[in-house]
């Protein structure tokens, strides 16, 4: 049990277990209201207008025809933006969410409408004229690196880009240690591969969907489906001009985001046609508009060159990444570079990264942004030359695994880190040594992930009755509510269902850094526990004064104030519901608050086993079992922890075998909707077991440590060693689709 | 004099060196002497970083403690989804 020394706990009661969630009951039954539930009266309907070119000059928008329209209240255009000089990040979303001098992808927005119904507003898009001069495009990664490419940008590329590169490349990365070629002449085998990935969709339940409604006063509130409320707020903030104090935003609840809702798409939209009108406008993207025009990954193509000795020891790794990251910088090609190697202790190693842009829409974050592709592509280079030695790739993994004191290839020496621990787990289960069948195959890959902290603000309030209140200001994607409730109740000393945690808007809490990073358990709850410390200091405070005595001279257990020693003399413990009854004869209502920055979380390390077997006759592959071992610090609610590690494994699955954006010869997006795009479904997939390891991080007073982004890095590389070793082939392009496994099978 | 760990992009921007010496008792000191001595260094420094001190990841608190031994790398600036 991991607490920190401000801690009077002595043994968790409440953390560890697995009570309901809060919000259950109402998610089963409809009752929950997402972002596309919320309504208002005189709300009008905001529909956007989209790009059919992937690149293309616009030259002329004429909205006259549609504005004269019956129950066309707003059409609007770049025009109605004031442009951002001194910011290229939110230049670049601004430019995104409503095109300037060109469409850059095809989706892109050109302009919106709010009507009186969908109707209309579906007649009135089809009225407004666009003059387009189309232009060559580009949507592969590695055409758009090549000199006579066409080139998206004049002049954005950063000053670490060396000139002689094509004009689609934005910036470049590179990290490492040692000496490649010296190692690589150590090495018994040189292996040297390109492994390509193709961009998916985070493939959120969810659709985007907000409802805004500004006055003449300039105040506005917006009620979206978000991963931060705070981010929707300062970036339309900018946009349009608006103080950040005017602008309310509350989150709506989310169906799915996975890093896909931590950038604006509609909102700033919807908040100038309302501002336009001087109505609400409610806007809600189709799956279409989803796919073709919300923030996919990148797409990626990544040579490695890898050196082993015939014992399994890895002399020297070096791989080069390229990263789309659609129509804008900003690929996140850097975290693939930095966490390629990271769970490798190596004398020699070098990633060089490179960020490019292409004809596609402006990638968004998903979940461990960028370390799923590079992991493919390491984690399978291990896995062939392992093989190749006839070595067990467990060991290999274990031989050269990072451990504390190891220097990563970013940089940074380790603390004390389960890698190790998730490998020994791995190779001892019963999955590692059950047999496997014909066709079939068994395959493993380790990942890792950074986690991080972030601008956290929680308030907790004793309500006259005794129950409590907590107020966080992130959405609840993964279970937070349960989690914080537990926290403030273990802390507290009280049953877990006396606490009711909500998500507060943006005018009720201070800033809170959006919900990713795997932030919030760690960072939120650290804030939670720490606020309900400064309680149970004030309830002691009131206790002493009831008493007479000293407020130093009054302890918290078990949900109650004492006196702390027979020195303080004797009173009967008064509880948390007798102190919240007089608190108003005592000095009024009683609340926790904290606020900080939390910095200091902790890495996170996975080991990911899974069995495939694969139709000689179709290439279908099949996953047959998957076991996750992962490290959680603590699990706070271990369902919840169990839920973020098969998450990952089921969306890294699908990532692997079937989903991927197909674009035509015109760059234009050729399956736009879940018949085409296909992502697993539950009778797709077995249980995915899990195995929770809990090595405290040291961090956090209760020994938290985010698991929500690591899950997703192993599973590309663990489907495709398992789907190589089960067709005898290797595999080195995802998605591993029937039709490519087939081609592999073939020519293998 | 705290050792600074730079990637290896950086270093162009840093006279070729990939560890750099700088005055520094806090995170601010350390960010702001950076860029005062390797003036390179700014536009990426503008455009955020993160710092692991002793293996810790510090993305804004300006009074975070560096001390004369501790490993300092510079990242870049962490992002989640």
């Amino acid at each position: 049990m991991a607490l920190d020394s401000d801690s009077d706990i002595k043994q968790f009661k409440i953390v560890g277990t697995r009570p309901p969630r809060p919000d259950g009951i109402d998610k089963v039954t409809g009752r929950a209201r997402f972002g596309a539930d919320v309504t208002a009266p005189g709300m009008l309907i905001g529909l956007v207008l989209r790009s059919p070119h992937a690149h293309a000059r616009i030259l002329g928008i004429d909205t006259s025809e549609a504005e004269a329209m019956d129950g066309v209240h707003a059409v609007v255009t770049r025009a109605d933006f004031a442009e951002i000089e001194d910011d290229d990040y939110t230049a670049d979303i601004l430019d995104n969410c409503m095109a300037g001098e060109k469409a850059l992808y095809d989706g892109h927005a050109v302009a919106a409408i709010a009507a009186s119904s969908g109707a209309i507003a579906r007649k009135a898009l089809k009225r407004i004229r666009v003059e387009y001069e189309p232009l060559p495009h580009v949507t592969d990664v590695d055409a758009a690196m090549q000199p006579d490419a066409p080139v998206l940008h004049q002049e954005r590329a950063n000053e670490t880009v060396p000139p002689d590169m094509g004009g689609n490349v934005m910036a470049r990365y590179e990290f490492g240690h040692g000496d490649i070629e010296a190692g690589l002449n150590k090495a018994d085998r040189v292996l040297e591969r390109t492994y390509r990935t193709e961009a998916t969709h985070q493939g959120y339940i969810e659709p985007h969907a907000c409802l805004a409604q500004v006055g003449p006063d300039g105040q506005a509130d917006l009620w979206c489906c978000t991963q931060g409320q705070y981010m929707v707020r300062d970036t339309c903030a900018a946009m349009l001009g608006l103080k950040q104090g005017q602008l309310r935003v509350t989150a709506s609840e989310i169906g799915g985001g996975f890093g896909g809702k931590t950038t604006v798409f509609l909102e700033p939209l919807a908040l100038v046609l309302s501002r336009k009108s001087g109505r609400p406008v409610k806007m809600v993207m189709s799956r279409a508009e989803v796919l073709r025009a919300s923030g996919p990954t990148s797409s990626t193509s990544i040579d490695v060159r890898m050196g082993m000795t015939k014992d399994g020891r890895i002399t020297s790794a070096f791989a080069e990444l390229r990263y789309q990251g659609g129509a804008y910088p900003g690929s996140p090609v850097e975290f693939g570079a930095m966490s390629a190697f990271a769970p490798y202790e190596l004398e020699n190693v070098k990633t060089i990264g490179w960020d490019v842009v292409a004809n596609r829409p402006k990638q968004a974050a998903y979940r461990a942004p960028g370390a799923p592709m590079a992991a493919f592509a390491v984690e399978s280079a291990i896995d062939e030359l392992a093989r190749g030695f006839g070595l067990d790739p467990l060991d290999v993994r274990l031989k050269n695994a990072a451990r504390e004191g190891t220097r990563a290839s970013h940089g940074v020496t380790y603390m004390a880190i389960g890698l190790e621990a998730t490998v020994h787990t791995a190779k001892n289960h019963p999955h590692w040594s059950a047999p496997l069948g014909p066709n079939q195959g068994r395959g493993v890959a380790c990942g890792f992930w950074f986690n991080f902290g972030g601008n956290t603000c929680v308030s907790l309030n004793i309500t006259p009755d005794g129950t409590v209140n907590v107020l966080e200001g992130n959405p609840d994607i993964g279970g937070s509510r349960a989690s914080m409730s537990m926290m403030a109740a273990e802390e507290l000393g009280i049953p877990y269902d006396k606490v009711r945690t909500v998500i507060a808007d943006t005018a009720s809490l201070g800033l809170n850094d959006v919900t990713d990073g795997s932030r919030v358990t760690f960072a939120v709850g650290l804030a939670t526990i720490e606020a309900a410390r400064a309680a149970k200091r004030e309830m002691c405070k009131r206790a002493a004064m009831v008493w007479g005595i000293e407020e130093d001279a009054v302890m918290w257990e078990d949900g109650a104030a004492r006196p702390a020693g027979p020195n303080a003399g004797e009173y009967p413990p008064m509880s948390l519901a007798e102190i919240a009854a007089i608190a108003s004869n005592t000095g009024g209502p009683i609340a926790g608050h904290h606020e900080v920055n939390a910095e200091g979380a902790g890495v996170s390390f996975a080991t990911h086993m899974v069995d495939a077997e694969v139709d000689p006759e179709t290439g279908a592959a099949k996953i047959l079992r998957y076991t996750v071992f992962q490290d959680a610090g603590k699990a706070v609610h271990p369902d919840f922890v169990e839920g973020q590690f098969q998450g990952g494994a089921v969306q890294g699955i699908g990532w692997a075998l079937n989903e991927e954006y197909v674009y035509g010869e015109d760059g234009t997006l050729q399956n736009a909707g879940f018949l085409d795009y296909r992502v697993p479904v539950a009778s797709d997939l077995p249980m995915i077991d899990t195995v929770i390891l809990e090595i405290p991080n040291p961090g956090h007073p209760y020994g938290v440590r985010g698991v929500g982004e690591t899950s997703i890095v192993p599973p590309l590389a663990a489907v495709a060693n398992a789907i190589s070793a089960a067709a005898g082939v290797r595999m080195d392009t995802i998605p591993m689709s029937p039709p490519r496994v087939l081609l592999a099978l073939r020519s293998g | 004099m705290v050792q600074v760990r730079l990637w290896g992009s950086l270093a162009a921007a840093a006279d070729s060196r990939t560890v750099v010496e700088i005055e520094a008792g806090t995170l601010r000191e350390m960010l702001d002497n950076l860029a005062e001595a390797y003036p390179g260094l700014r536009p990426q420094l503008d455009r955020g970083v993160s710092v692991a001190i002793d293996g810790l990841l510090y993305n804004d608190t300006w009074s975070t403690p560096i001390h004369e031994d501790s490993e300092v790398v510079l990242l870049a600036r962490l992002k989640g989804g």
